[in-house]
């Protein structure tokens, strides 16, 4: 029984020493963010906490959206000092951190990621372009009549003559995603302009309203949506607005299925089902060349030189971002951005690239390098 | 009349006999769907077991590549009247990179080249700047290493790469296996019990990743959590059971703490979150945290196993002890405790069992992380054994498989050795 009471003492010694924890300063960077930046970021970290006295930055895998969140959330201790993000910051979330206080921010493009659209290496090698995965995956596509209608298409073939007759089944990243944000930005959105109708849309400004609305009328678009997005923006709605709204939409029917932000889990389902197509970051597909293979998109196959390249129409930039306040009271975020930004990381050369990012061109480079050396602010307007 | 009997009689006892065979053959069915259910139950676990162990057990070998170092002043960056801080910076895998060059002179392309440092370890350059600052005099020398082989001709060399693939097919490239073949011949090749695994944290190098830190953090969690738990948990199952009065009040209380034990825990990481990191202001990803967050998970389990331990004590013994003049706590603490024990042992390193498991939670508060670090105390930031676990299972490396069911192998003989511990104490305290 005493060892009980001893343990009920050192219960409350515990909860007597939060008081002083709370003063005592972090002594090693937080980071979170992107699961696409974390693969890169957490080798950067190694290297840096291997070969300096600083000690290794801890780095979450919360998703782009997750990671602004907590970095806008304020300053202190208890907030993360750099955020990855697989696209770039919205004026929303900049907003947000600006009126949290998080003023100071430094914007470094650590390079590009592919999105691979792939199937088992068991199946035939897809041929695609960006107009059949919109047919295939919109929520709502154009008819006969170029009416938009719910999602007629089962396989394939139904799609395009020319793709084999197996049913339509997707497995993808959930909305939270960056993967997802950038899937239906470039993939979907780019698809849909191959209408000609919604490219017309996305083209219409804010002041063109009867135009906007004789353009929905033909597509068979509800007016109820244009009055929904005025609401939501608070002002008039761009052509543009309405055709995102129409075109990043993914069908809920089971055709496409949300599998989460593993994306060795995709892999392995791709291999226990042949039909089944996958989507995710260009690195898993390096990494599992023996299992899955990447799909040709307008005529181009999913390959690093491809993407660096920029022929490849599924890449995205990378970033992340420094809580320029934090730089100078914890130690080794500056010197951390450095080590990531160095020839020897990111470089064509480095070690960055080895794993799968693909590499900035020169000048960028030396630019993203001086913004870093300066902690140049980022303006968003 | 005594024939009529005699029939009636024997009519019963056929309806009785048919019946009871009836009656006997559902019996043995019934046994047989239990054994079945069993034997599914078993076979699904030996599926299980199977899969992991069959997959985990390659981790805990790694190989070496004997290569001749050279220690060049002028690859490693130096010069004769180096300081130690700039031993401690020279250019280690250059000096590997020229030796493996030496080596193997026919890597001549850059392609080549790059397939040949690929060989080796990543970390073998950290272990190389170790020697040289225990002893500097191996500058200028050369000497024969061992050194760690990557990942990939790690696993070229244990046989699970298959030769007949397309080279496009698989990560390491034909010439890499002609080297490795020549390696082998020689004898440079050893195959050496997986230490770096027991003894370094985290990595991004499959060959370089070891489960130090998550070992580590688990403990300092658990240890967090058992302080707070156990003794809030007994204290309250005592109160409640031998002092508190019954009535509505403590009926709610009771009903509270029932229903608190069926709350996803995800809804405490949540109030982790919210409370200890937010509000209280303790930092991010610490088992500080942690272990708090999993003592609220696990103080409703205590609880309940504690009550009921406590309860089941026979009356006899109470009044007995009141009988010969013992006060209510000299009862409690002499007498129903030391009889509760084991119960309240088995209960509360169950619930710690569940608590090493837990993932969900640890979410919210930021220990789901790449730490690399072995951590010292209860702030520095850490990350469990089933965390682990899943950080490597979502790795995009191949050589994670391995690591991933061995961690998987270590965190259930963790459990089987808690479990066993409180059989074990059960056993004690019920002898005496």
């Amino acid at each position: 029984m005493k060892n009980c009471l001893i343990g009920a003492v050192v219960a409350f010694a515990t909860f007597g020493s939060i008081h002083s924890v709370q003063a005592a300063s972090r002594d090693s960077v937080s980071i979170v963010g992107s699961s696409t930046v974390y693969p890169f970021a957490t080798v950067v970290a190694e290297r840096f906490g291997r070969s300096t006295d600083f000690k290794t930055p801890t780095i979450e895998s919360t998703g782009t959206g997750g990671g602004l969140k907590l970095f806008c959330s304020g300053l202190g201790t208890n907030t993360p000092d750099i955020t990855n993000a697989s696209r770039r910051i919205k004026m929303s979330e900049y907003d947000n951190c600006q009126t949290n206080g998080v003023t100071d921010i430094v914007e470094v493009l650590v390079g590009y990621d592919g999105i691979a659209i792939a199937s088992s290496t068991e199946s035939a090698q897809l041929e695609i372009s960006l107009n059949d995965v919109y047919l295939a995956l919109a929520k709502d596509v154009p008819d006969a009549d170029g009416k938009l209608v719910a999602n007629p298409n089962i396989t394939w073939k139904d799609v395009n003559p020319l793709l084999p007759p197996t049913k339509i089944e997707v497995l993808g990243p959930p909305p939270t995603s960056g993967t997802r944000d950038a899937f239906v930005e470039l993939a979907m959105a780019g698809g849909a302009k191959g209408v000609p109708d919604l490219k017309e849309l996305s083209g219409l400004g804010a002041d063109q309203v009867d135009e906007i609305k004789a353009m929905m009328v033909k597509l068979g678009v509800p007016l109820g949506v244009y009055e929904a997005l005025a609401e939501r923006k608070g002002k008039a709605p761009k052509g543009k607005d309405v055709f995102t709204t129409l075109a990043y939409a993914i069908r809920e029917d089971g055709a496409f299925i949300e599998a989460g932000e593993n994306d060795n889990l995709i892999v392995q389902k791709l291999q226990a089902n042949p039909d089944a197509v996958g989507i995710f970051g260009f690195s898993f597909l390096d990494e599992n060349r023996d299992k899955v293979q990447g799909a040709i998109v307008d005529g181009v196959v999913p390959t690093f030189d491809s993407i660096a390249g920029g022929e490849y129409p599924v890449s995205r930039p990378l970033y992340f971002y420094i809580k320029g306040a934090h730089v100078g009271k914890i130690p080794g975020i500056q010197e951390y951005a450095i080590e990531f930004t160095s020839l020897k990381a990111m470089g064509e050369d480095g070690y960055l690239p080895e794993r799968g990012l693909i590499p900035l061109s020169g000048a960028e480079f030396i630019q993203i390098q001086d913004d870093v050396k300066t902690l140049k602010r980022l303006e968003l307007q | 009349m005594n024939n009529m009997s005699k029939q009636s009689h024997y009519k019963t006892t056929t309806a009785i006999q048919a019946s009871l065979k009836k009656r006997y053959a559902t019996e043995r069915r019934f046994q047989w769907y239990g054994r079945l259910a069993v034997l599914t139950g078993f076979i699904f676990l030996f599926i299980l077991l199977a899969d992991i162990v069959s997959k985990g057990t390659p981790a805990f070998t790694q190989h070496f590549i004997k290569v001749d170092v050279i220690f060049d002043r002028e690859k490693l960056g130096i010069d004769s009247s180096a300081t130690p801080t700039e031993i401690a910076h020279a250019d280690y895998s250059a000096a590997i990179k020229s030796s493996l060059r030496t080596m193997f002179p026919d890597a001549s392309t850059r392609g080549e080249k790059k397939s040949l440092y690929r060989l080796i370890s990543v970390g073998a350059q950290y272990s190389l700047r170790d020697m040289v600052i225990d002893n500097p005099a191996l500058i200028g020398t050369t000497r024969e290493i061992w050194l760690p082989a990557h990942s990939e001709a790690g696993s070229y060399l244990k046989n699970q790469v298959s030769k007949d693939l397309p080279e496009s097919e698989r990560k390491i490239k034909d010439i890499q296996i002609k080297w490795l073949d020549t390696l082998v011949e020689e004898g440079r090749t050893e195959s050496r019990f997986n230490r770096t695994f027991f003894t370094s944290g985290d990595s991004r190098e499959p060959e370089m990743a070891g489960i130090k830190a998550a070992l580590y953090g688990s403990f300092y969690t658990l240890l967090v959590t058992f302080l707070l738990a156990f003794p809030i948990g007994v204290m309250a199952a005592v109160y409640l059971e031998e002092f508190a009065p019954r009535n509505r009040l403590t009926d709610l209380i009771e009903i509270n703490i029932n229903n608190l034990a069926a709350v996803p825990s995800i809804v405490f990481g949540l109030l982790g979150l919210a409370v200890f990191i937010n509000f209280f202001e303790l930092p991010r990803s610490a088992p500080l945290v942690g272990g708090i967050v999993l003592a609220l998970i696990t103080l409703p389990t205590i609880i309940i196993t504690s009550r009921a331990a406590i309860g089941a004590v026979s009356p006899s013994i109470h009044q007995a002890a009141m009988g010969v003049g013992a006060s209510k706590l000299q009862t409690v603490v002499h007498h129903v405790l030391p009889v509760a024990m084991p119960g309240i042992l088995t209960g509360s390193i169950i619930g710690m069992a569940q608590a090493l498991g837990e993932t969900a939670p640890l979410l919210m508060i930021g220990m789901v992380a790449f730490i690399m670090d072995v951590p010292g105390g209860v702030t520095d930031p850490s990350t469990v054994l089933p965390v682990q676990i899943f950080l490597w299972a979502d790795s995009p490396e191949r050589g994670f498989t391995e690591k991933t069911s061995a961690a998987i192998m270590v965190l259930m003989g963790f459990l089987v050795l808690m479990n066993a511990l409180a059989v074990f104490l059960r056993k004690r305290f019920e002898l005496k």
